[in-house]
Order: structure tokens, then sequence, then C-alpha cells
């Protein structure tokens, strides 16, 4: 891999690739690979927690950092096209990692610069890093990522997370449950592709049947803006709330996902069931984009 | 000559693009440039076919197209038939085979994506399923199906 743009373009070898390393990178965080380097962090939008996130993991690897924060503190405020911008810190970087609002724009920015690019979030298309951390979280708390039974819960309508993931995981022969209001279910598009493609997967509205059998519960937020119907809100918004109560008959190995922040959607008293694994999630989301970057850049 | 084939004047020399869905019909003349093209061109539409219903033709004089020209046809009329004429002659009938992805033809329907957000960044569109010929967007991945297709 010389860019990391869409998981669409990851194969199963870069996938298992990039999760034994992340698996290094938790066991040794502080190698010196990025001496010397300079990375940018571009984000015309702002994204906290994702730019931390691709910061703390530059910096851990001895690696330095420049870029902006948001468009308004950058020169595309005064007009700058995205092309001019690139071409501008491709003169200075080893490695561009950048966060857009316009779809696509991660994938145009690779084709006009020599220097690496990673995506970290282009508008509702791609974050092909947070995939890398749901598998690496996936994969750890597992064992593998070969078999599992993984239910997906929420928006999955818009959730990019879920679509990045599905198409991620079809490589490991998973079964899926995909739980949604009728509003937010599955683009048609993955159905299509699963019975093409043989994997197996069904779609419900209540969650309750799927927790029993489940290995993997990937939860999403269900926010209000989608519906267009107010009513329907109200009506599923406490459908989709896990609480500590409903995992009592789960199975031992159950871990519950979630890309953060959330809402409602999991109750406070699940937070210290062990089951609850969303706040490692994020933190193993440092060590999968640092397995990322030197993937990209040819260091190990 | 009979009256159903005087409906189309008779061409001495050039292309003739048949059995273009009806409503089609001037997508290709878009499509192919005829708008600004100086040869004689014929356009008939919502003509009778047992195949299409209504189906539209295009015929263009002295013209001879070059086969991946022709293959966009294909895009938004895959049934269409095209004949080259010499001599009031038909000397070649030309099967169209949609490319594996076109570029600078179509435009996004997607008004986020880099295509229509950004200037001077050409679109790429892969071809998912030719039979079908849905559509994906070699950068925002929106996947669009024929009938939503929209040319530049
Ligand atoms: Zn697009």
């Amino acid at each position: 891999m010389n860019k990391l743009v869409s998981i669409s373009d990851c194969s199963k070898e870069d996938i298992l690739n990039i999760v034994n390393l992340a698996e290094q990178f938790e066991k040794h965080p502080n190698p010196h690979l990025l001496d010397g380097k300079l990375v940018a962090t571009l984000f015309f939008e702002p994204s906290t927690r994702t730019r931390l996130s691709f910061e703390t993991a530059v910096q851990r690897l001895g690696g330095r950092v420049i870029g902006f924060s948001d468009a308004a503190t950058s020169s595309s405020s005064k007009g700058e096209t995205l092309h001019d911008t690139i071409k501008m810190v491709s003169n200075y970087v080893d490695l561009i990692v950048m966060r857009h609002p316009v779809e696509g724009a991660a994938r145009y920015a690779s084709e006009i610069t020599n220097v690496p690019v990673i995506n970290a979030g282009d508008g509702s298309n791609q974050h092909p890093t947070q995939t890398m951390l749901d598998l690496y979280s996936i994969k750890k708390t597992q064992g593998t990522l070969e078999n599992l039974t993984i239910s997906m819960v929420g928006d999955l309508k818009y959730g990019r997370t879920v679509h990045s993931l599905l198409m991620a995981m079809r490589y490991f022969n998973p079964t899926y449950h995909f739980v949604a209001p009728q509003e937010l279910r599955l683009p048609a598009q993955y159905p299509e592709y699963m019975r093409a493609n043989n994997i197996k997967f069904d779609e419900l509205e209540d969650m309750n049947p799927v927790l029993p059998v489940s290995d993997i519960l990937y939860m999403t937020r269900v926010q209000q803006e989608r519906f267009t119907d107010l009513v329907e809100y109200e009506k599923v918004k406490n459908t989709y709330t896990l609480r500590s109560s409903m995992l009592e008959s789960t199975k031992d190995n159950l871990r519950i996902l979630h890309p953060l922040p959330r809402i409602n959607e999991i109750a406070a008293d699940v937070d210290d069931n062990p089951k609850a694994y969303y706040f490692e999630q994020a933190r193993n989301g440092v060590f999968a984009r640092q397995a990322v970057i030197c993937s990209i850049l040819g260091m190990c | 000559m009979s009256k159903k084939e005087l409906v189309v004047s008779a061409l001495e020399n050039g292309t003739v693009i048949d059995h273009i869905p009806a409503d089609q019909t001037f997508k290709v003349v878009k499509l192919l440039g005829l708008e600004e093209c100086s040869d004689q061109v014929t356009i008939g539409v919502n003509l009778g076919s047992k195949k299409l219903g209504k189906k539209g033709i295009i015929k263009v004089a002295d013209k001879f197209f070059a086969k991946d020209e022709l293959d966009r046809v294909a895009i938004i009329a895959p049934d269409a038939k095209v004949n080259i004429i010499r001599n009031y002659e038909v000397v070649e009938k030309i099967e169209l085979t949609l490319p594996d992805e076109v570029t600078g033809i179509l435009q996004c329907i997607n008004p986020m994506c880099v295509t229509n957000k950004e200037r001077g960044v050409e679109t790429r569109f892969h071809i998912l399923d030719k039979k079908r010929c849905t559509v994906k967007c070699h950068y925002c991945e929106r996947i669009i199906n024929q009938e939503d297709l929209i040319l530049k």
C-alpha cells in the first residue's frame, strides 16, 4: 500500500498486515521509526478526536507534525483550491493525512501528489483508519477475524463506519445481523452485494433476538436529524438503546463496539460491564494509525 | 422504397445509429458531439419499434466514428445498433461494447462529490454492471443506476 484512501482498495493481506502491525505497536508503542520525518495533518473540517489520534500516532513514532485543524485557519479560507493546497504542502512533508467535507477529496489529492495520502474522512464517504481500528478491536477481543457473528445496530443507512466495516469483513466469512428502523436500513447496494457473494446476513428491526448469538455488537448513533418523520424518531429512539440488563444471556466473548461519540444508544450502566469495549476501542485507534502510517511509508 | 423507410431519408455514406430508446435520442446526439457537427445529421424520434415500443434513430452523413466514441453510446443506449453505410449499402454492423470505465462524459449526481466541488477535476466512473449499466464514481464512490445518469 502506498496510500490509504478507501477501505475498498484494501486486500485481505493489507488488512491482516495492518492488524498484525497494530498488535506490535501496542506491545512496543514508541519505536523511533519516523525520526526526521514530517507529517501534515490537513483538517479542512474539524475533528479533534481523529486529529489527536493521528498526531499521537506520529509523535509516538518519533515524527513531527505540521498542519491545520480547521479550514478557517488554512489558506483554503482565502479561496485556494484543494489542488493548490496539496501541491504546496507536498513540497514540505513525507506524508499527508487529510480530512475534508468533500467526498472523493482524498482520492483526488492522492492523484495529484507523489506524497502518500491517508484519508482521515471525506464527507460521508470513507474513513478507512476508523475501519482499521474497528478490525483491530475485533481481532484483539476475539482472537481472530474469521467466522464471527457481527450484529450492527442503529443507523445503517448513513453510518459510513458500518458500510466500511461490513465491506472489510467480507474476506473473513462473517455472519451479519443488521438491526435498524425501517427508515435507516442498509442502502440496497449492500444486501445486493452480500447476496451476490454468498455472505450470510439478515435484517431485523428488533435487536433482542441477535443479542444471545453475537460475538460483536456494533452500535451506532440514531440521530434525530436523519428522520423525515419525528414521530417515527420518538418511537424508535429507545428501541435502539442498549442497557446492561440486556446483556445477561449474551455470550462471554461478546464485546460492544461503538465509533463514538455516543448519544443515548448505549445506557451509562453498560460502561461498567466487562463486555463494554468502546473506550478501549478508541485507544486502539492510535495503534492502528501507527500501523497504517508505517505501512504506507514502507517503514515496516 | 416503402413508405415506412421514407420516414427517415436514406443515406449515401455515413453512420446510422438505430434502436435508441426514444427518450435517450437527444442524449446520444449530445454524447457524440453532433450539436456542433457540420455534417448533415438526421434525427428521428418516437418512431415505431417492435422491440422498444418507441425508438430513436440518428443518421450522420459522411461521418465515421472511432469505436471508443461509439462505445460511449452504450452507456445510455445499450441496445443501439450501428450501421456503416457506403453507397447506400450497409457495409458494416458495429456491436457496441461498454468500456470498463468512462472519463469526462458523465456528471456525478452527488453534489458533495469533489468533481462537482473542485474546479478542473475530470469525472471518472467505473462500470460495475455491464448489463444494467450501473456505475460507480471513482471519487465519491457513489453508485449510480442507469436511469439516473447525467451527461456533462
Ligand atoms: Zn462522485
